[in-house]
């Protein structure tokens, strides 16, 4: 790609990861559930936006099939459902504030040690080429097939669960 | 003939290359198509609107619109002015931002999704290698646009057919991905391109068996995720004024229409280039047959609207649920099966299968028809 136009692509993807993270604020702190569910569809976008400048269009398209079109709407749906839709404001924060806090820094710390032990390869032949679709077929139906069939039979067995818990009301 | 989009584009980004630096060139590459696409959807929902008043007009024996224009060819422009000038009325108690965005909202995957359309040779815009993937996440994307407008009006009406036109959406899309495997499976690709290309010579996917169970599954599907007839209960006019944009006004009533009749332009192109071969045919130039092919699919369309009688929600959500989703997965055993054998046993194998099945969902699915009653002592 020409420099002027991946310059211009830089700026464009630290002005969507800035846009994520003040989303991502908001679905923490907005006291409107309705706007929170919106901004978190915000952040799912942003992530997307993301791995399509990191060249993983698959993974973005999987990204937004899932979470924004399937995850987000069941969210909204649960959302629409609840009988304070009409409140205009829900206090975000309980008292087991503090708590949460301090489990979430110490897994801040945890996340940003790993981070930085992990060597960055940028230029080094550790850096593959794009995965295409055919390598990721390849590896989930060749060398990860097992995970791959155990994570479809818990699906399997929610799906089920799910429908029973359900049907007992009847 | 052929090629004259695609010589034009290149003639003009010659003429620029002559005195302009190379990133400019680039730049104008994809401001051409970027621009041809922002014209392109705009325009073809315009004359949908005319093409489906004129059609539907005839099926009711009327004329339709033919006092503004020779035809009425000029109607669509009369029409964009009248939405243009209307006042724009935002309810009192409607959410502000939520009520502002979710017109805007929903027309931008409706035009995103021209991007990966084939329409002609070489003439997509962006060849994604995963464009069928890219079409299905995109347009999945439009609930939430409807729900900022239902949820953003506070209407009862605006509420009922956002959760109706949701549950359909979630409902149909299954299926709908569903029956696009056996073409990926057969194509061996996700890009429309490719797809295309492995059609070609006639070798349509809609002339095998699984082929055409898949192509039926996927414009019902189709039909149904861009809410038109039979399957518009989200603004069933006769139940629930207009659904989720009743509280709209204007334009903003107007950008949900184009959202609307750009959906079923694109359900249409992606279904002719899955199963009918995109724009693979003899003679006329490529685009014509791709616009050939897709505005048939539109007539159907419209004949629909113009023939059949609204579903009931539980009939809407019984056949996604209880009759296309069990037709779909037994379709990627049946094309699987095809792959495998040989070229008679296929087609009887895949033939048998798939009308048993057939019977027997219809079968099971049979509703309840209560017995006729009578009366011994009323007459």
């Amino acid at each position: 790609m020409n420099a002027d136009l991946s310059l211009f692509g830089n700026i464009a993807v630290y002005a969507i990861m800035g846009v994520s993270v003040i989303a991502a604020i908001g679905v923490v702190t907005l006291r409107n559930l309705f706007h929170a569910a919106l901004t978190l569809a915000m952040v799912l976008l942003g992530t997307a936006a993301v791995f399509i400048s990191l060249q993983a269009e698959f993974l973005a398209m999987v990204q937004i099939l899932i979470y924004v079109g399937a995850v987000m709407t069941l969210i909204i749906f649960a959302v629409m459902l609840t009988s304070r839709l009409t409140d205009e404001s829900i206090p975000q924060q309980n008292k087991q504030g503090f708590p949460a806090f301090l489990v979430v820094s110490l897994l801040g710390a945890v996340l940003i040690f790993i981070l930085l032990q992990a060597p960055w390869p940028i230029h080094a032949p550790g850096v593959h080429s794009p995965v295409s679709v055919t390598d990721l077929a390849k590896a989930m139906l060749g060398n990860y097939v097992f995970p791959f069939e155990v994570i479809s039979v818990i699906l399997i067995a929610a799906l089920i669960g799910a429908v029973t818990i359900a049907k007992k009301d009847s | 003939m052929d090629a004259l989009f695609v010589n034009l584009k290149h003639g003009i980004l010659s003429m620029a290359g002559t005195f302009a630096p190379d990133w400019f060139v680039a730049f104008l590459s994809m401001l051409i198509s970027i621009s041809a696409i922002a014209v392109l959807g705009p325009l073809i929902m315009m004359y949908l609107t005319l093409i489906e008043r004129k059609i539907v007009g005839r099926m009711q024996n009327r004329i339709g619109p033919n006092r503004v224009g020779k035809f009425g060819l000029l109607q669509p422009l009369a029409d964009g002015v009248k939405m243009l000038t209307k006042e724009d009325i935002v309810p009192n108690t409607a959410d502000r931002i939520a009520h502002f965005w979710a017109p805007i909202l929903i027309v931008v995957p409706a035009l995103l999704v021209f991007a990966v359309i084939p329409f002609g040779r070489g003439m997509t815009a962006v060849n994604l290698n995963i464009g069928i993937l890219y079409f299905l996440a995109v347009s999945s994307t439009t609930t939430i646009a409807i729900f900022m407008a239902s949820w953003g009006s506070r209407n009862k009406y605006s509420i009922i057919g956002g959760m109706r036109s949701v549950a359909q959406m979630v409902s149909y899309e299954i299926p709908m991905v569903l029956s696009a495997v056996p073409v990926i499976l057969a194509s061996e690709s996700l890009s429309t391109g490719a797809i295309v290309d492995a059609q070609s010579g006639f070798q349509w996917f809609v002339f095998t068996p699984w082929g055409f169970a898949a192509f039926i599954i996927f414009f019902l599907c189709g039909v149904a995720e861009c809410n038109r007839s039979p399957f518009d209960l989200p603004e069933a006019e006769s139940e629930i004024v207009a659904g989720f944009h009743t509280e709209y006004s204007g334009m903003k009533f107007a950008l949900f229409y184009m959202a609307e009749f750009m959906n079923s332009f694109t359900v249409s192109a992606m279904t002719v280039t899955l199963f009918l071969g995109g724009w693979d045919g003899p003679l006329l130039p490529s685009w014509v047959w791709f616009f050939f092919k897709t505005y048939c699919l539109i007539f159907i369309m419209i004949w629909f609207r113009g023939t059949l009688p609204r579903l009931r929600v539980d009939q809407l959500m019984g056949l996604a649920w209880k009759f296309f989703l069990p037709l779909t997965f037994i379709n990627i055993l049946v094309a699987g099966l095809w792959f495998f054998t040989g070229p008679v046993a296929r087609v009887v194998s895949s033939c048998a299968i798939l009308i048993a099945s057939f019977m027997v969902l219809s079968y099971l699915n049979k509703g309840y028809t209560p017995e006729k009653r009578t009366y011994r002592f009323a007459e």
